[in-house]
């Protein structure tokens, strides 16, 4: 087994929708064992491409190999060794937490035993152990999810495709749905995750940046970050709107970002943000301070994209 | 095709239908709701027909007529007019539907042994109860005629009275209470069974695209064939289910006669319950809500089957072309089978034309259905 095996290729991947090209000229290559990410603004065609892979969508051109198996040609091949999660939830509401997933172990046909095991490791594991007899339908946003996973998980896929798995669940929910993930990147187990948050895109070992349809750059978070042009520096003010609407427009500013606990600048040099202090401090404008700052996936995403869609 | 992965779906379809309020009424309540509405609702009999009377001679002769035709069960008379307008009247303010009229030289008449006209007026407007009404009208006046006769050649000859020398005596066969309950009740299985069938089926693919789940079922290994086979099973088993309790109702409470065996009646509902449930499964692939799906299954279903199987409507009295049409209503199949099998108990191999016609149909629709579902979306 190569560790730098390719298990999920797309070249010149296509699906248009009338008009509109929701996924144009897509290459791209996910090596076994890791957590790719699809991260892009809502339209950027992410779940379009995660169709395609899954088999469950044909693409107009281009061409799409899961596991070495091509998946326009033998889709049924392909559906037996991945599995799939939509954006949507795609559960019965009307059938209990346990009944889904041995469901979905059937339609695998996976052995009782084993279906029993993983579900109990599974469950356990998001703590759901409690609420097996529950209907989904009963279930909060984030225990659906994690119900979902649990079903994709049951037949032991080599290759996991989530799209926006993680949508509308909780904080803990969610580090739950991560160390789940880690564990089964530890077991080899290939991920291609979508995401329009982009503090869990940082979680991935590989990010492709998609937009309109096209990939604009697919690197680790710590390459991506390093391409970004310029210097960020970020300004720990208690009045960040006004400290905005001070910076902008400003020579050598690029862009300005509201984060949680300040401002973060976009740079064209670092050697602007000393400049900028002065500037400020004769404006009058309340400022604690600022410092050069690694820059995150969003800042990246924002000076890449000018924002455009993004989810803070 | 793999049998856990049937069993799979069939559970969970049957779990489905268990659940939902909507379609376990469907499947249980409304075949009983359905067999008492149309087994009570739908009667082709007459009985107590307003009759006006206008008696334009008001001798004891017209009055002994009229006598006649009040003890008839047929006919109730309800009033008595004086003009000829008045008839007119009494139809158009629906007080009576048949008017009787005797002339002023009617006793004349008979006294001569010439021929005495009685006429009859009926309201057609309801075609079927303007036949009956007339043919029962004849009926009644020929049988007065008749004693009049006797009774005339008694008189004048001294003779003792003799039977009428021809008297025509008519057998019924198959349906000897001539009840049209026994003659529709039987077809009104196929409606029920279709309605049904194809109604709970039409919901099962358009469900699972409406609530999402149809995008995982079509990224596992699941076949077309098997979906098809794993999600009609439960379906099946409803049908057969309700087709039982028809017969139940229709022999025990209805107390139509069933006269052929058991088995007979499975095997052809079998085959009548896969078209149907085909249908509904076909309409599901192409219409992907439920609304939508469920009422094309229902136009599809209730106006061919009620109007055209020949359940309650003769086949063999519709015009030629709408009769050549009956022949691709495949309900039409059934109803014949069921009719024999009811009321006349025949057995299979007696009924092997329309039987081979419904096995046929079911062969096509399920290689329709089978091909119909394509696990793609978008």
């Amino acid at each position: 087994m190569n560790a730098n095996e390719i298990t999920v290729a797309a070249t010149g991947l296509t699906k248009r929708f009338g008009p509109l090209t929701a996924v144009d000229g897509l290459d791209l290559a996910v090596r076994r064992g890791e957590i790719f990410g699809l991260v892009g603004p809502d339209g950027a065609g992410k779940t379009t491409a995660l169709r395609m892979f899954a088999a469950v969508m044909a693409p107009d051109a281009g061409r799409v190999s899961v596991g070495g198996v091509d998946v326009v040609a033998e889709p049924e091949r392909v559906r037996e060794r991945i599995s799939y999660m939509p954006q949507r939830f795609g559960l019965y509401e009307d059938l209990t937490v346990d009944e889904n997933i041995r469901f979905y172990a059937e339609l695998f046909a996976v052995p009782r035993r084993l279906r029993e095991q993983r579900a109990a490791r599974l469950l356990a594991a998001s703590s759901m152990e409690r609420f097996r007899k529950r209907l989904a339908g009963q279930l909060s946003g984030g225990m659906k999810q994690k119900l979902g996973l649990a079903c994709a998980l049951v037949h032991a896929p080599s290759i996991v495709l989530l799209d926006e798995p993680t949508t509308g669940v909780d904080p803990l929910s969610r580090r739950e749905f991560w160390q789940i993930l880690y564990g089964l990147r530890a077991e080899g187990v290939t991920l291609l995750i979508s995401t329009a948050y982009l503090d869990e895109a940082e979680r991935c070992d590989r990010l492709a940046l998609l937009h309109g349809g096209r990939m604009l750059y697919c690197d680790t978070p710590a390459a991506l970050r390093a391409r970004m042009p310029g210097a960020l520096a970020e300004f720990a003010t208690p009045a960040p709107r006004q400290l905005r609407d001070a910076l902008q427009g400003r020579a050598g500013v690029l862009g300005v970002l509201l984060v949680g606990n300040g401002v973060h600048v976009h740079l064209d040099q670092a050697g602007r943000l000393a400049e900028l202090e002065r500037q400020l401090r004769d404006s009058g404008v309340p400022c604690d301070g600022a410092r050069l700052v690694p820059p995150s996936i969003e800042d990246l995403f924002v000076a890449l994209l000018g924002g455009a869609g993004t989810q803070p | 095709m793999k049998l856990r992965r049937l069993r799979a779906l069939a559970v969970k379809e049957l779990l489905q239908v268990v659940r939902d309020p909507r379609s376990l009424m469907l499947a249980l309540l409304m075949p009983v709701m359905q067999l008492f509405l149309l087994g009570y609702g739908v009667n082709l009999d007459i009985a107590h027909v307003p009759v006006c009377v206008y008696d334009q001679e008001g001798s004891p002769f017209s009055q002994g007529l009229f006598k006649r035709v009040q003890a008839s069960p047929y006919f109730r008379i309800v009033r008595s007019l004086h003009d000829q307008r008045e008839i007119r009247q009494a139809m158009d303010n629906g007080s009576c539907r048949m008017a009787l009229v005797v002339p002023a030289d009617f006793s004349r008449q008979v006294a001569l042994q010439r021929h005495a006209a009685v006429q009859a007026i009926v309201d057609a407007t309801d075609d079927n109860t303007a036949t009956l009404a007339a043919a029962y009208a004849n009926a009644v006046v020929a049988g007065f005629a008749n004693d009049v006769r006797l009774d005339l050649v008694e008189r004048t000859s001294g003779l003792p009275l003799l039977p009428a020398p021809v008297a025509q005596q008519s057998r019924v066969w198959f349906n000897e209470d001539l009840e049209s309950r026994n003659f529709i009740i039987p077809g009104v299985v196929a409606l029920v069974l279709a309605l049904v069938g194809a109604q709970l089926t039409s919901l099962t693919i358009a469900r699972e695209w409406e609530r999402g789940t149809m995008e995982l079922l079509v990224s596992t290994p699941v076949t077309p064939m098997e979906l098809l086979v794993g999600k009609l099973a439960p379906y099946f088993a409803i049908g057969l289910l309700d087709g039982l309790i028809c017969l139940a109702f229709a022999v025990f409470w209805f107390h139509v006669p069933f006269r052929g065996t058991l088995l007979a009646l499975l095997f052809a509902t079998s085959l009548f319950l896969l078209v149907v449930l085909c249908v509904g499964y076909f309409v599901s692939v192409a219409i992907p809500n439920q609304i939508g799906a469920s009422q094309i299954a229902l136009f599809l279903t209730i106006m061919p089957i009620s109007l055209l199987s020949g359940y309650a409507f003769p086949i063999d009295q519709m015009p030629a072309a709408i009769r050549l049409l009956t022949y691709g209503i495949y309900a039409r199949y059934y109803v014949t089978i069921l009719k024999a099998l009811f009321l006349k108990g025949s057995s299979l191999h007696e009924l092997w034309l329309p039987v081979l016609a419904l096995a046929g149909y079911a062969a096509a629709m399920v290689g329709l259905a089978a091909r119909a579902f394509r696990k793609r979306i978008g």
